[in-house]
């Protein structure tokens, strides 16, 4: 009996730091194994080798930032049978997405001497915004376990286990000392999906949010919680508004955080 | 210095640098000393070696949502209060490896993590968290399942026991009946007084390993000095919590409108559930290799506010932070007693301490307990 084609893997970037991709690159142990097991088609910062499509995954990094972006996720859509979002920037329009609450083009003239150059669209989106997405892996960047583990379930053809649980547990787990607590730092780990092994608060950091919100996260209280624990005026607000910032649910939490504090204003 | 040998239940005086000697011997006799260090601004427990690397002169203070530590300068080890983690983390691992199975010509074979456990000398247990200890026993330990990992550690146990002397804000171990000095249970329990550590016998392995020591008998002075110690102690936990009819209570409050202002402020981020010395949720997890040949299968801690703690087949069962609020809290005051005999509750305060939202058990039972009579 023939073995059974591998399946053909496509992994492409859009406005990212490449951090996602190199994850892929950076699993040394792995890396053999899972070159047996996938056929690496289209990669190009692994390899100039360009197989033509369809392909059986599509793994994209990076936001939709560019016009050009916008038309190409559907080509690659089209193109891909299972298309998995990898990273912060894929899944929740990435750091880069700070643009969507302040005005583009403003940005654009005090960084650039020749704004009327750039193609850019007045939004960094996630690529949900434009095409069905079947799988999203959080991360800024993706930890190299979970990649692990969506490649895995892919060739598996299984569901890939990253429960929803906050970062919070993944502290408790490694015995690390709750930063909030025990030192009143603002930490976003209460409502944050945990995955990333909790590294910030280990050393000594509250969380910044890179993961996006939790499956069961009450962000309203937290937002209360850390309001107490500002260091500085709008501390809190700028956590939430962070690497997740435009995940809907953070979204909403600082909108409202906005709108109490100019009701606070008011007074 | 006397030529008498200690006897269990006999209480004897010992200098504190004769600790090092017990630490070294324990050592010596395969025990891994593990205890509390000062750490990233709280109290861990790790593996110690000798008194210089206790906590020495920290002192801390506790109320909802705040642990903090200072510096007294004093020749005392056991001053502080514990800190977030617990004992559970040693009998009852955060991450254990329960199997490897591989696929061999066609067929998987496990192989089963029966490598021999460590064991531990647990050096500076409160009188509370021995009694989460003893709790954890009934779930871990049952006539009709007995956990293999936990009780080959739990056998091999040494517990150096400590009565608290200064309890914090957030401690009510009278209310429950624990704390805060000992009973029985340890192998040798030590009260700390500036100069001397008092020790009381508790078992045969703690009488040998203390015959080794030089030690004297308590002098009346430093007997009342404990006493007092210990009294005072006692007297200054002012928190409560009224476990009359607690059981009961909790059953008819199922559908008070407290649930739904909690879950509010509850974040559901699991923390009191796996700060709690006696929790004991978990989740086996299997990690199969990109080969398909190999696949790990791990325990891990899960906790019941996990969203995906309650799902089952069609949906979860607790969808609400309200849900898995009452839930916790009616399992550990009230359920958990049908099901293990006690409640599931020592009074150490750490849920109250290290909830990030400050919620606090002996403000919402006498608010739910309010409800009930009106």
């Amino acid at each position: 009996m023939a073995a059974a084609p591998k399946p053909k893997v496509a992994v492409y970037k859009f406005s990212s730091c490449d951090g996602c991709q190199l994850s892929i690159l950076n699993l040394e142990d792995e890396l053999l194994d899972l070159a047996g097991a996938v056929d690496i088609a289209y990669f190009l910062e692994a390899t100039r080798t360009e197989k033509p499509g369809p392909y059986d995954v599509g793994i994209v990094e990076g936001s939709v930032s560019t016009p050009h972006e916008a038309e190409r996720i559907k080509q690659i859509r089209e193109n891909v049978r299972i298309l998995v979002s990898l990273g912060t920037c894929a899944t929740a329009g990435g750091i880069q997405a700070l643009r969507n609450f302040v005005k583009a083009s403003d940005l654009a003239e005090q960084v650039y001497a020749h704004p009327e150059f750039l193609h850019y669209l007045d939004t960094s989106t996630p690529l949900s915004e434009h095409v069905a997405v079947d799988l999203e892996v959080w991360g800024c960047p993706v930890s190299k376990k979970t990649v692990v583990e969506v490649l895995t379930a892919l060739v598996q053809g299984r569901r890939p286990n990253f429960p929803p649980s906050p970062v919070c547990l993944e502290c408790k787990r490694n015995g690390t000392v709750c930063v909030a607590v025990a030192q009143g730092i603002p930490c976003m780990g209460p409502v944050v999906h945990g995955g990333c092994g909790a590294i910030c608060p280990a050393n000594g950091r509250g969380c910044y949010g890179c993961f996006g919100p939790s499956g069961a996260a009450n962000i309203t209280s937290l937002v209360n919680i850390n309001q107490s624990l500002e260091r500085f005026a709008g501390e809190s607000a700028l956590l939430i508004r962070n690497f997740s910032g435009y995940a809907p649910a953070f979204r909403k939490a600082a909108d409202e955080a906005a709108r109490l504090a100019r009701k606070e204003e008011a007074k | 210095m006397t030529d008498q040998q200690p006897s269990i239940g006999s209480t004897v005086a010992l200098a504190k640098p004769e600790l090092d000697g017990l630490l070294a011997d324990l050592r010596r006799g395969g025990f891994r000393t593990v205890g509390p260090r000062a750490r990233d601004e709280g109290i861990v427990y790790a593996e110690i070696e000798s008194l210089a690397d206790l906590p020495r002169g920290i002192q801390t203070a506790q109320k909802p949502a705040s642990y903090r530590m200072t510096q007294t300068g004093q020749n005392r080890c056991f001053d502080f209060i514990p800190g977030s983690q617990s004992w559970k983390q040693f009998l009852f691992p955060p991450r254990t490896e329960l199997f490897t199975a591989r696929k061999e010509s066609g067929k998987w074979k496990l192989d089963e993590n029966i490598e021999e456990q460590p064991r531990y000398a647990f050096i500076g247990v409160r009188a509370c968290e021995l009694a989460a200890i003893e709790i954890q026993d009934r779930v871990f330990m049952r006539p009709d399942f007995t956990d293999p990992v936990y009780r080959a550690r739990r056998a091999g146990l040494f517990i150096l026991a400590v009565n608290c002397t200064h309890p914090n804000d957030t401690c009510f171990c009278t209310s429950m009946g624990t704390g805060p000095a000992h009973k029985a249970g340890y192998d040798l329990c030590l009260t700390e007084l500036d100069e001397v550590f008092l020790v009381q016998v508790g078992s045969e392995l703690g009488r040998s390993l203390l015959a080794k020591r030089t030690f004297d008998l308590p002098s009346a002075f430093v007997q009342k000095n404990a006493a007092d110690a210990l009294e005072s102690a006692a007297r200054s936990i002012t928190r409560t919590l009224d476990t009359d009819g607690l059981p009961e209570l909790l059953m008819d409050s199922l559908e008070s409108g407290r649930w739904a202002e909690i879950g509010k402020r509850c974040l559901s981020c699991a923390n009191c559930t796996l700060v709690c010395p006696t929790c004991f949720c978990w989740d086996a997890t299997d990690l199969p290799d990109l080969t398909g040949k190999t696949a790990r299968r791990e325990r891990v801690w899960d906790s019941c506010f996990n969203l995906q703690y309650s799902y089952m087949a069609g949906g979860n069962t607790r969808p609400t932070i309200r849900s898995r609020y009452r839930q916790w809290l009616t399992h550990k005051l009230s359920t958990w007693k049908d099901q293990f005999g006690v409640p599931g509750c020592v009074g150490c305060g750490r849920c109250i301490t290290w909830c990030p939202a400050s919620i606090d058990l002996t403000e919402e039972i006498p608010a739910l307990r309010a409800e009930v009579k009106k």
